[in-house]
């Protein structure tokens, strides 16, 4: 199993900006799953995000989205926010199951893709952000790498093993923020 | 000599969906729409307890959910012959108009104006012409100089620090471009402001809905939300208020901005309105329902034939027989195992890929037909019907705006022009205006309901032993959609979504006539075929999307467009 960390220093927000002065007061930090959960794998960061709300209980700092596969609709919850983190099935060389944790910096390099024109997905979604002085300062990305893309809701075992590594990534992560968060209550 | 394009991917998250046409003297010649990943989705639900259907239909797509929830309870409530409390049609149909609204929005403005509108050439505009130009077209507030010459600096600290974000990809400068920069300048404006009302419309669905981007308050029967006037923890007056302010902010942006926008952009490209008309047999489905059985309904629907707006035929039931027996898919040109038509409530879904045929197998999609012909769905076709079938608010936007097209352009301009690539975009248009008026006019009914004391939104559904069947129909934003559900013993045996990106991104059918993206295509002209900007500007106008969405972050760049010529 793979799992590497890639530090770099935190993208300078643009200061100046209403956003920016808000930013400042709290951290306030979107949790923010992505992907397909009808095509196995895809579904990789919602699965995640379903068991972070399941076995943890966050402070209202803290906001967890299943995205599914929408681009702007998401538009409004990275309203204020100072962290984003987005856990999603990634292409990537490694192996089946690897973990890539990563800090996007300011253009991330999964802004520069050439798709096709003017159609939304993620990478637009941050970029519309940017454009409204709304993208948060500091974007990790959690990702997962897919093995089985066919349609079914069953994970690969080397996924379900990633996504159980990413949600103790996640809560280690808030951990070093110094956001507490706790066991769910049931 | 002819050259053959490839573009593949024209859509990206709503799925893979590749064009490929052949192009000769600057014309597009031939066509072929393939979608490029098999769903196979319909396969998972085989099984399960038809109440939970939605819960996954509504992730098929990565679009339109919604709609996928909606169509698979009323296909459920069809079967069972359930009837749906009123509180719950009106609560349904405030979420159906308030996603309409957003989609519409969204796809004019940021999916398919930059097809139009050259954010490049915007750089170069004068602020205060661009004003000007804003002030004489329309009343909306915010055209002002400040606001302008605003976006527009935003626009070149992206130009200029080489960090074009979305717009990166476009075709800036191709020779198909033609607007003016003010013009441009003032387009590129409202694309900014849009981003702000999409916002403001997407709350009404998720107070309603529970949460975006899937909705969690559906049932097979009615809805989640309950009622009652007095306790904070439901759908109490006072959130009905607050959603009664966010639609009324965004009725003045239809109304003075998209509507004005899209008649300055059909005005100035009014050659466009020659191309694209390809499959004019429309099909297009009655929704928003005014009463509990589904026979009465806000938004009329029907089919018109060969572009003959005088042979509309009413579909006036959610158990409309001529509906239900007139919908069959073939596959002889998709890669699916034999040459059948067959009712969706009979097909199979047995994949056999193969190489791409121009003339065997080369899609996913299946081909549907209406009583064995192609049909084109959308926002043209639900125009056109409720034109026909005489509805008032329709009538009076669409003729409004043909008034102010001729106006700018000069020339009448007639409701023939809208069988056209234009014209798709223009029934968009006209259409969100009317969900905007029926968005209201459904807040209103609630209100006066739950006034009279009816305070229930639930029917328990009783699943009998045997055999039911149930259709579920919804006119969405991209075109009729329907789910087809065979029940036996309470599990669901059969199950099958009949999208609307299937009937408009069909391949040819079994008599070998080609689907409305193909024919659609043909005589569209291609100054570059290195960019073939107006190939998009066609298949654009349909707001593709084929439900299949796949979301993997891919950091590499990629060629979209491949040319050959071809022998």
């Amino acid at each position: 199993m793979l799992f590497f960390v890639v530090h770099c220093k935190q993208a300078a927000p643009i200061p100046g900006t209403a956003c920016f002065i808000r930013r400042r007061m709290s951290d306030n930090i979107l949790v923010l799953g992505v992907g397909n959960v009808l095509l196995a794998d895809e579904g990789a960061g919602v699965r995640a995000v379903e068991q972070l709300q399941h076995r943890y209980a966050f402070p209202r700092q803290v906001e967890l989205i299943d995205g599914g596969t929408m681009g702007l609709d998401l538009l409004g919850y990275l309203d204020g926010k100072t962290h984003l983190f987005i856990v999603d099935a990634i292409c990537s060389t490694q192996p089946p199951g690897s973990v890539v944790i990563e800090k996007l910096l300011d253009p991330p390099a999964y802004f520069r893709q050439k798709i096709s024109p003017h159609q939304i997905g993620l990478s637009e979604l941050l970029a519309v952000a940017a454009m409204q002085d709304c993208l948060p300062p500091s974007i990790t990305l959690f990702g997962i790498v897919p093995r089985d893309l066919s349609t079914g809701i069953e994970m690969s075992p080397e996924v379900n093993v990633a996504v159980g590594q990413v949600v103790l990534a996640v809560v280690k992560e808030l951990g070093l923020m110094g956001v507490e968060v706790g066991a769910a209550s049931r | 000599m002819a050259k053959r394009i490839v573009v593949d991917p024209i859509t990206r998250i709503e799925g893979h969906l590749r064009i490929d046409c052949e192009i000769d003297n600057g014309r597009v010649t031939k066509a072929w729409s393939s979608g490029q990943m098999w769903r196979g989705i319909e396969l998972i639900l085989q099984g399960r307890d038809p109440r939970d259907a939605w819960v996954f239909t509504q992730r098929i797509c990565g679009v339109c959910t919604t709609v996928h929830a909606v169509a698979s309870v009323r296909a459920v409530e069809n079967a069972l012959n359930l009837e749906v409390p009123l509180n719950a049609q009106y609560i349904r149909n405030m979420i159906i108009s308030a996603h309409g609204i957003f989609d519409h929005i969204v796809h004019f403005y940021h999916l398919s104006a930059l097809d139009w509108v050259d954010i490049v050439s915007a750089l170069k505009g004068s602020p205060k012409g661009a004003s000007a130009l804003g002030q004489q077209l329309s009343p909306w507030p915010r055209n002002g100089e400040q606001e302008i010459k605003a976006v527009q600096e935003k626009l070149k600290g992206f130009v200029g620090s080489g960090q074009l974000g979305v717009f990166a990809g476009g075709y800036w400068g191709h020779p198909a471009m033609k607007l003016s920069p003010e013009v441009n300048l003032l387009a590129a404006t409202h694309y900014f402001q849009a981003l702000e009302y999409q916002r403001q419309i997407n709350k009404v669905v998720a107070i309603l809905g529970s949460k975006t981007p899937h909705i969690q308050n559906l049932a097979v029967g009615g809805v989640a939300n309950p009622i009652n006037p007095d306790s904070q923890s439901t759908l109490t007056i006072e959130r009905l208020y607050h959603i009664k302010t966010l639609i009324d902010e965004i009725g003045d942006f239809i109304r003075n901005v998209y509507m004005v926008d899209v008649a300055a952009i059909g005005a100035f490209y009014s050659d466009w309105t020659q191309y694209g008309a390809g499959v004019t047999n429309y099909l297009s489905v009655p929704d928003l329902p005014l009463d509990t059985k589904g026979t009465a309904f806000a938004l009329p629907g029907g089919y018109i034939g060969d572009g003959n707006v005088g042979s509309f035929k009413a579909i006036t039931s959610f158990n409309d027989e001529g509906f239900k027996q007139g919908v069959k898919e073939g596959v002889k040109h998709s890669w699916y195992k034999g040459d059948w038509d067959r009712h969706p409530w009979e097909e199979e879904t047995v994949p056999q890929h193969t190489e791409f045929q121009d003339n065997g197998k080369y899609s996913w999609v299946k081909s549907p037909t209406f009583n064995g012909k192609p049909a084109q769905v959308g926002p043209l076709a639900n125009v056109l019907c409720m034109y026909a079938a005489g509805h008032g608010p329709t009538k009076l936007y669409t003729d409004g705006l043909l008034q102010k097209v001729s106006a700018l352009a000069k020339t009448k301009v007639g409701i023939s022009a809208l069988h056209s690539t234009i014209g798709r975009h223009a029934a968009r248009a006209v259409r969100c205006a009317v969900l905007h008026d029926s968005l209201l006019g459904q807040w209103q009914a609630l209100m006066d309901n739950i006034g009279k004391g009816d305070y229930a939104t639930f029917n328990q559904p009783v699943f009998p032993k045997g055999e039911q069947r149930g259709v579920g129909f919804h006119e969405a934003p991209r075109g009729v959609l329907s789910h087809w559900v065979v029940i036996q013993d309470g599990k669901i045996k059969n199950y099958q979504c009949v999208v609307p990106s299937t009937w408009n991104a069909g391949p040819r059918n079994s008599k070998d006539t080609p689907g409305p993206y193909e024919a659609s295509l043909v005589g569209n002209p291609v100054a570059d075929p290195e960019k073939p900007l107006e190939v998009l500007r066609t298949v654009h106008s349909f707001d593709p999307c084929l439900a299949c969405a796949i979301h993997l972050l891919d950091p590499k760049s990629r060629e979209i467009v491949t040319v050959r010529t071809t022998v």
